[in-house]
């Protein structure tokens, strides 16, 4: 039994679970309350025990367990001197096929593990598996993201090399996966030009939390109405310290750049 | 949807602390959350019953504080109050405010007996 988590798969990690976290708590006077009255009697005596109501100040972040998750997951790759990198995007976006054209160029330099996470299907993971590089499909059901705690599972089951570099292809949706810490040391946004150029406005979360933005199938600008530029500026405008990359997996434009970024974050081996 | 998510998170956080301090019904739970989380509100409320069903919060009030989003503008050195993660600060009008708060998804308090 995992002794993190409680559930029935290996624990992913032998550290003991604790429960320690800071509070950062600023009050404004500002506050609006909103109060959601549900169709029962607070008063009803008939429903209640005898003991009496008491208020309890818990102060926790919601999102916790996942931290905590992501901060083991965090110090697992610390340890071994693996990158992680999460790849996030709308479906269709890309990022299989940029992955695949990664390992491609990349393979005989450095160690690549993949974790592919969709809603159903292990097709992606096929994909990563037929240019030779472990590769392990999450699928998470009715879930529209990966959790750092089903990554610190996937890890003990990939076997990782360290100095790796571990790319964890998020579920297309430009939403839900922008607040789940898994550990990464990057968030990878990838935007392709045959979507809208107002992308970063409209997901603006996710387009904060990514540190590089990848603009995918360049080679497709002739046919499409994409404003590059005006996507860029909208983009700085939601995060100020965004790298940009315009690229074409497909067709290689530009792709040295990109994975020249990557080596760069492996000093050992570029 | 990932409020879904998070509602299963507060529930799991729920029992927890049920455990801890020794209650067995939550009457009323209290979250804030920041304008410039990624988090709407109004789906909080939608599942808030769903999930809590057959739980010790079966029948809670969900009480939803908003805490406005701040931030540090880095041009003009000022805090500032910014509604959308987009918004130039709106004194200098650059694009160079710092986050402080807004980004919040908190358990606040809960009433329990």
């Amino acid at each position: 039994m995992c002794g993190i988590c409680g559930c029935s798969q290996p624990n992913p990690n032998s550290t003991a679970h604790h429960h320690d976290h800071t509070h950062d708590h600023d009050h404004h006077d500002d506050h609006s309350h909103d109060h959601d009255h549900h169709n029962h009697d607070h008063h009803d005596h008939k429903h209640s025990s005898h003991e009496a109501e008491r208020l309890i100040k818990v102060e926790q972040d919601i999102l916790s367990k996942n931290n905590l998750y992501a901060d083991q997951n965090r110090a697992f790759f610390r340890q071994r001197g693996i990158l992680a990198l999460n790849l996030v995007s709308s479906p269709g976006a890309g990022k299989t096929t940029l992955l695949v054209e990664t390992i491609k160029m990349l393979k005989d330099q450095l160690a690549i593990a993949v974790i592919e996470g969709d809603q159903q299907t292990d097709h992606d993971a096929e994909r990563i598996r037929a240019t030779g590089v472990p590769a392990l499909q999450i699928n998470t059901g009715r879930a529209c993201h990966l959790d750092a705690h089903g990554i610190g599972h996937a890890l003990m089951e990939l076997g990782i090399k360290p100095n790796s570099l571990l790319a964890i292809e998020n579920v297309g949706n430009l939403v839900c996966p922008s607040a789940f810490d898994l550990g990464e040391a990057h968030k990878v946004v990838v935007l392709s030009v045959t979507e809208g150029d107002d992308k970063p406005l409209k997901y603006p979360d996710m387009f904060h939390a990514a540190d590089i933005m990848l603009i995918n199938k360049i080679d497709l600008l002739p046919y499409v109405d994409f404003d590059v530029e005006r996507c860029i500026e909208f983009a700085r405008q939601v995060n100020p310290n965004l790298q940009i990359i315009q690229l074409s997996a497909t067709k290689g434009e530009n792709f040295k750049v990109w994975t020249d970024w990557l080596t760069a974050q492996f000093p050992d081996h570029a | 949807m990932h409020e879904l998510s998070l509602l299963e998170s507060v529930r799991e956080i729920l029992e927890q602390q049920a455990v801890q301090q020794n209650f067995v019904t939550v009457t009323s739970v209290t979250l804030e959350i920041g304008k410039l989380s990624s988090v709407e509100p109004e789906a909080i409320r939608f599942g808030f019953d769903i999930v809590m069903q057959n739980s010790l919060a079966e029948h809670a009030e969900l009480i939803i504080e908003h805490v406005p989003g701040l931030g540090l503008c880095l041009d003009c050195q000022q805090e500032v109050e910014i509604s959308a993660l987009y918004e130039p600060c709106p004194l200098c009008n650059n694009f160079s405010v710092k986050l402080t708060q807004g980004t919040e998804m908190k358990i606040k308090e809960l009433n329990v007996r």
